[in-house]
């Protein structure tokens, strides 16, 4: 059973991608509610072009998404060069460039999963709480959120399962460099470029399967728990 | 309380005019369903924003679009009771009955969680959630949510049409109670003239939109030429009454009322309990002289005041109002009886009424008072 061990390498791969994935999505998260809140009951101009640009790294080939990324964020882009200059945040050849492009990638099976659980959410119940008493913000702390947290966590799943499995944009925004950006995929594809390299392939084929059939039962578990708690009325 | 509304609203192709000024009490917003009256609460509590208007509850102006005034819908303080319920599925029945509270400051909350819930009698439900009520606990518990936030006016909109008869009747003593003992001002909104006729002490009757009639509950309802519109099969009068003896051996109450003495069978209310009785014009007989050896027990003296064609004056029924010693009447008969007995204005006449037909859908219960109430529990 010794080849089932990993090679230091191959850990820094697994915890790099899992660190950059659960990056990808925590720190997508409150734009994914925002977003999705703004689709559902927002009424404003440009909402249908808000709609497609979330959803447009889910049509574009992964490639073009990482060249866009690597066009804008890069250390000569517009927005890339200011995040450096103002803020010291550097995306480009570093784990961060790699969380955000695997949470652009992921972005739109959050938002979309968020979406859905709000519009599903009964309007009647937000106004009840209104005539209670409750402005906008307490109305959507104390009604509309509780409800579409199953919403929420089916949101997060998907969204890190994308990140996880992310290759495309990444290696074409911040290549493959072992230790910084070389994420599960990356590492897995530099296995199949080089002779013998089919072990660890296959061991961090297998790991990823793990990771993937983790978090696909974790969802499950909570869906079930958050749908007992409501119990449809 | 006064409550003062006067709009002007578009919907589609409906067209919202609705001005009027209540008190107190419990006033209905009666008409058939598609009438306007649920667009009318919900623009009293600020769910719709009228295109022209004003509204003013107890002269805190919440509307009023000349000055560009428009007070959001949770600074109003106005309960609402939804047709559906609307409770928080994701909360237990305490944390409902609790949640417009958190919003309220303590010295404006009004009735206590104690006196709410032993009000409603839903102490054996708050650590349920909504999910597990039945509908009729689901309603009571509305009704104490939206008590609890301590508002100044209670708006309730058909609280009883989604109950089925059993529901309803579950529930109505609790509405009675509600109105009899706590001091919000309530508006209530239903189609079934029944509930109307029980409840309210004031009747504003909407038809397509506009306001057709505002008075009192009896005003309203002895008016023939509304009989259109409140509802004709049901329509008749309504007299107040008190409980005045039981007769065990027959198994009858006798109510007294200024028209006279009522029989009826048993009911199970204290003597000296004021309650409503509502005669259908349906169930009323003439008799221009005191019939004798006839089986209806309640024969009632009266003076005709006013005679109407239900169908304008070719139709066939008629319709005759009476005056009993101050109490109205009001029977319903053919146009060929009507001439056939010569029934004029003025003329002396008895009105005849089966024991039977006064059944318990046409009573209310006790009109006012903690020890009325406390009858009307103990009998269910």
């Amino acid at each position: 059973m010794d080849w089932m061990a990993l090679s230091p390498e191959e850990w820094t791969a697994v915890r790099l991608s899992l660190k950059v994935a659960t990056v990808a999505t925590l720190v997508g998260l409150p734009f994914g509610i925002g977003v999705a809140l703004a689709l559902a009951r927002g009424r404003f101009w440009g909402q249908s072009l808000l709609n497609g640009l979330v959803l447009l790294p889910l049509i574009l080939p992964p490639v073009v998404t990482g060249y866009i990324l690597l066009i804008v964020f890069g250390k000569r882009g517009p927005v890339g060069s200011w995040l450096a200059n103002h803020l010291g945040i550097v995306f480009s050849f570093r784990w961060t460039g790699a969380a955000l492009a695997c949470g652009i990638m992921g972005f739109p099976l959050m938002v979309r999963a968020i979406r859905l659980a709000i519009e599903s959410v009964d309007a009647r119940l937000e106004e009840a709480a209104g005539t209670l008493g409750a402005n906008r913000v307490w109305v959507f702390v104390t009604v509309t959120l509780p409800l579409i947290i199953p919403g929420i966590l089916t949101g997060m799943i998907l969204c890190f399962a994308k990140a996880m499995g992310e290759f495309g944009a990444t290696i074409t925004f911040v290549s493959n460099i072992p230790g910084e950006t070389q994420t599960l995929p990356s590492a897995i594809y530099t296995f199949t470029q080089v002779p013998g390299g089919d072990e660890g392939a296959l061991r961090l084929t297998l790991v990823s399967v793990a990771i993937s059939m983790l978090a696909l039962l974790a969802s499950e578990v909570l869906a079930h728990t958050a749908h007992r708690r409501l119990e449809i009325e | 309380m006064t409550l003062a509304i006067d709009i002007q609203h578009r919907l589609g192709s409906f067209q919202l005019e609705a001005k009027f000024a209540t008190g107190g009490g419990l006033v209905a917003l009666f008409g058939r369903s598609g009438s306007g009256k649920t667009s009318i609460v919900n623009i009293i509590a600020g769910l719709i924003r009228p295109d022209h208007g004003r509204v003013v509850n107890d002269d805190v102006v919440l509307v009023d679009t000349a000055r560009g005034i428009f007070v959001p819908r949770h600074r109003r303080r106005i309960g609402y009771v939804f047709q559906e319920g609307r409770l928080f599925p994701h909360l237990t029945v305490r944390q409902n009955l609790l949640y417009g509270r958190f919003f309220v400051p303590d010295s404006q909350r009004g009735e206590g969680f104690a006196s709410v819930v032993d009000l409603l009698g839903i102490g054996a439900l708050l650590d349920r959630r909504p999910g597990r009520l039945s509908g009729g606990e689901k309603q009571r518990v509305a009704i104490g949510r939206a008590l609890l936030a301590g508002p100044r006016l209670l708006l309730m909109d058909e609280p009883l049409a989604s109950l089925d008869e059993a529901r309803k009747a579950e529930i109505l003593p609790y509405i009675e109670r509600l109105r009899d003992q706590s001091r919000v001002p309530i508006v209530y909104v239903s189609h079934a003239l029944g509930e109307v006729a029980r409840l309210a002490s004031t009747v504003v009757l909407i038809a397509e939109g506009k306001v057709a009639a505002v008075g009192t509950t009896a005003d309203v309802m002895h008016r023939l030429d509304l009989f259109a519109l409140t509802g004709r099969a049901e329509a008749g009068a309504i007299i107040e009454a008190t409980v005045e003896r039981h007769d065990a051996a027959f198994g009858l109450t006798e109510l007294r009322s200024r028209a006279g003495l009522w029989r009826l069978p048993r009911l199970d209310l204290a003597i000296g309990v004021r309650l409503r009785l509502t005669v259908r014009a349906r169930d009323v007989m003439l008799a221009k002289s005191a019939p004798a050896d006839l089986s209806a027990l309640n024969i009632v003296p009266g003076i005709v005041t006013d005679v109407v064609g239900a169908e304008g004056s070719t139709g066939a029924i008629v319709e005759i109002k009476l005056d009993c010693h101050g109490d109205v009447l009001i029977a319903r008969l053919t146009r060929y009886s009507v001439e056939r007995l010569g029934l004029a204005p003025g003329q002396q006449i008895h009105a005849l009424i089966k024991s039977v037909a006064l059944d318990r859908r046409g009573l209310s219960g006790p009109m006012r008072g903690a020890a009325g109430a406390d009858a009307e529990a103990n009998e269910t």
